[in-house]
């Protein structure tokens, strides 16, 4: 992976004491889209900035951010009536108003010494005030990732949550018919802009993981028949296994702090939870029961563990403390539970739910009360939060035939709100899906 | 290990649910396998025999032999890794084709049906993997002659997504590693 060259100087920050009228509630599903306004930032004819697109690319980049969202909706910029540079200075608010713009974003690109400076506003058009305004200055090349991050900082100033457009997913992507499923790990921007293949495809690879806090992956690799969890450094290239023990090892997740790996230890048909400090290499086994014990996600404080069991005779979700103290079941309302993850705000778990033949992503609180369904399907699993704990995506499979095509496998997102699902596009099927936090 | 116990524990729960939901028509945890159980004669699979017995694959279409009358697989209900009747008189068969060959080594391979979550499945088919391994030992194999390896649901042998397919793919197979 490319290193990131990005230097973030807020070398104005204008004012934000505006009250803004602008404003969502991102709690409340299915509202009308906030219209905004953004306009292609300016330039002084500069020729690469022309060559490349810069300006039309940095435009779409960001107005596809927002309207994936489903909280914006960007207006076509033939409608636009104001158009000249004087906008980004002090823009004439009814001209917007006019066009149904609640706010609109302005900016400008420059190259000096060979490095693209963007500086981009927000205006609010009602309270007629600027209510966000930066200046970014990176390589010319990376207009993409800060594209995403003027998208984040839109979001942020309108909902009041940070965004999670500057982030990228990890995932698997299969080839083949389904007997003979090529798997291999790939990574893409949040957009699916910057693909890329991690492994060759020769070893199965399952479940891959973002590291919290490092450029990172944990998954389970069937290197030399052995299934056993790795590690792949994303900058590098370099894999390891993880620990040295005697069956196998699956279903890896980093600790909140990066520093360590929960996972399942299989041995002699018993699958047991086990933490490894990835600094000392020291283990701990933390569950003990004859039953199955997978899928542990650790809570944000790292305080806590979820996990699935089927120790009371069916999958159920599990909440125990991170030390496997007082292990106690949560999950209550009736038919089957698995792959639970902790949000990234603590409050909620998500999980897969199975009842009566079709699969459902949901959450409940840590409890495993206010269970709500947000989705449903013929086959669907592993939940994955969006850093901000606003989105999830999973991955869902099609039915085969009984001449066994037709099977098919995609990611997809949908808002905690149970609105706003959508596909996620990438080269081939795409299963097992792990979004990042905002890269650093 | 399982099972009548876990079996019974798990009923208690259906019933103590049923009980709770009364209006409740189909208990949760069950339905594909009861559903597996009931309906393989209406599935649509051509031939007249019966294919699944109690939800567990009773036919020969992917079974291989590893020896004159040694089949290579044994066949599950869904999310078990009890050992039916057959599954044993297989598994004895295996058993006595090893002690007659003592230089044979194995890798007994757990596999899961679609239905259900990767992760699980992977655990499932590691418990079902050992199921097999631990009749052969009691059958006197060696252990150090037996490895198990699961592959969970990544390698059906029917790619079908209809209750034939599944019951085929619930298996443990039994492959020679020399």
């Amino acid at each position: 992976m490319k290193r990131l060259l990005v230097c973030l100087f807020p070398l104005i920050l204008f004012t934000n004491i505006s009250f803004a009228i602008i404003e969502i509630d991102i709690t409340e599903g299915n509202r009308e889209p906030l219209p905004l306004a953004i306009s292609e930032f300016f330039h002084d004819n500069n020729q690469e900035i022309i060559d490349k697109k810069i300006t039309e690319n940095i435009r779409t980049v960001i107005s596809d951010d927002l309207e994936r969202s489903g909280l914006f909706s960007s207006i076509d910029d033939k409608a636009f009536i104001q158009t000249n540079r004087a906008m980004h200075l002090k823009p004439r608010f009814a001209d917007w108003r006019l066009i149904k713009a609640q706010g609109l974003l302005t900016g400008e690109l420059a190259i000096e010494d060979d490095r693209l400076r963007v500086e981009f506003r927000l205006w609010d058009t009602f309270a007629e005030k600027e209510i966000e305004g930066l200046v970014l200055i990176t390589t010319i090349d990376n207009w993409r990732r800060i594209s995403h991050m003027i998208a984040d900082k839109i979001y942020e100033r309108l909902t009041g949550e940070e965004g999670y457009f500057d982030t990228r997913i990890v995932y698997v992507a299969e080839e083949g018919p389904k007997n003979k499923r090529i798997k291999k790990l790939a990574i893409m921007d949040q957009d699916g802009a910057n693909h890329k293949f991690l492994t060759s495809g020769k070893e199965l690879v399952l479940t891959p993981r973002f590291n919290p806090v490092r450029q990172e992956i944990t998954y389970l690799s069937y290197f030399k028949n052995l299934p056993r969890v790795y590690l792949l450094n994303i900058q590098t290239g370099i894999q390891e296994v993880v620990g040295d023990f005697p069956g196998m090892t699956f279903a890896p997740r980093f600790s909140p702090d990066g520093g360590k790996i929960i996972m399942s230890l299989a041995r002699e048909g018993n699958s047991d939870l086990y933490v490894m400090d990835l600094t000392n290499r020291v283990v701990e086994r933390l569950t003990d029961s004859p039953a199955i014990d997978t899928s542990p996600s650790y809570s944000p404080d790292g305080k806590k563990i979820t996990f699935n069991s089927d120790r009371g005779g069916s999958q159920q979700i599990y909440v125990m403390d991170s030390n496997g103290r007082n292990q106690k079941r949560i999950s209550k309302q009736g038919g089957n539970y698995a792959t639970p993850v902790w949000s990234p705000r603590g409050d909620l778990i998500a999980f897969t739910k199975f009842y009566q033949g079709q699969y459902f992503i949901g959450v409940m609180r840590t409890d495993g009360s206010g269970e709500r369904l947000l989705t449903e399907n013929w086959y669907q699993e592993a939940p994955s939060w969006s850093s901000n704990g606003r989105v999830l995506i999973f991955y869902r499979e099609t039915k085969a035939n009984d001449a066994g095509d037709g099977h098919s496998s995609s990611i997809w997102s949908i808002d905690l709100t149970g609105f706003n699902e959508r596909k996620i596009i990438t080269p081939v099927d795409a299963s097992d899906p792990s979004w990042s936090k905002l890269i650093q | 290990m399982v099972s009548t116990f876990q079996n019974y524990t798990r009923y208690l729960v259906i019933i103590l649910f049923a009980l709770f939901l009364a209006a409740c028509e189909t208990v949760p945890k069950d339905t594909a396998s009861s559903s597996s159980t009931s309906s393989s004669s209406s599935s649509s699979s051509s031939t007249a025999a019966v294919e699944i017995q109690d939800g567990v694959y009773v036919g020969s279409d992917t079974v291989e032999m590893l020896a004159i009358d040694v089949p290579d697989r044994i066949f599950f209900a869904y999310d078990s890794h009890s050992l039916t009747k057959a599954a044993q008189n297989t598994l004895e068969k295996q058993a006595k084709w090893l002690k007659a060959n003592g230089s044979v080594t194995i890798a007994i391979e757990g596999h899961a049906d679609e239905r259900g979550t990767r992760e699980y499945n992977l655990a499932l088919g590691d418990r079902r993997a050992n199921a097999a391994k631990d009749y052969l030992m009691t059958q006197g194999i060696s252990s150090s002659r037996v490895t198990t390896i699961s592959f969970g649901k990544e390698r059906p042998v029917n790619s079908g997504s209809n209750k034939k397919a599944w019951a085929q793919n619930r298996r443990s197979v039994t492959v020679r590693t020399n």
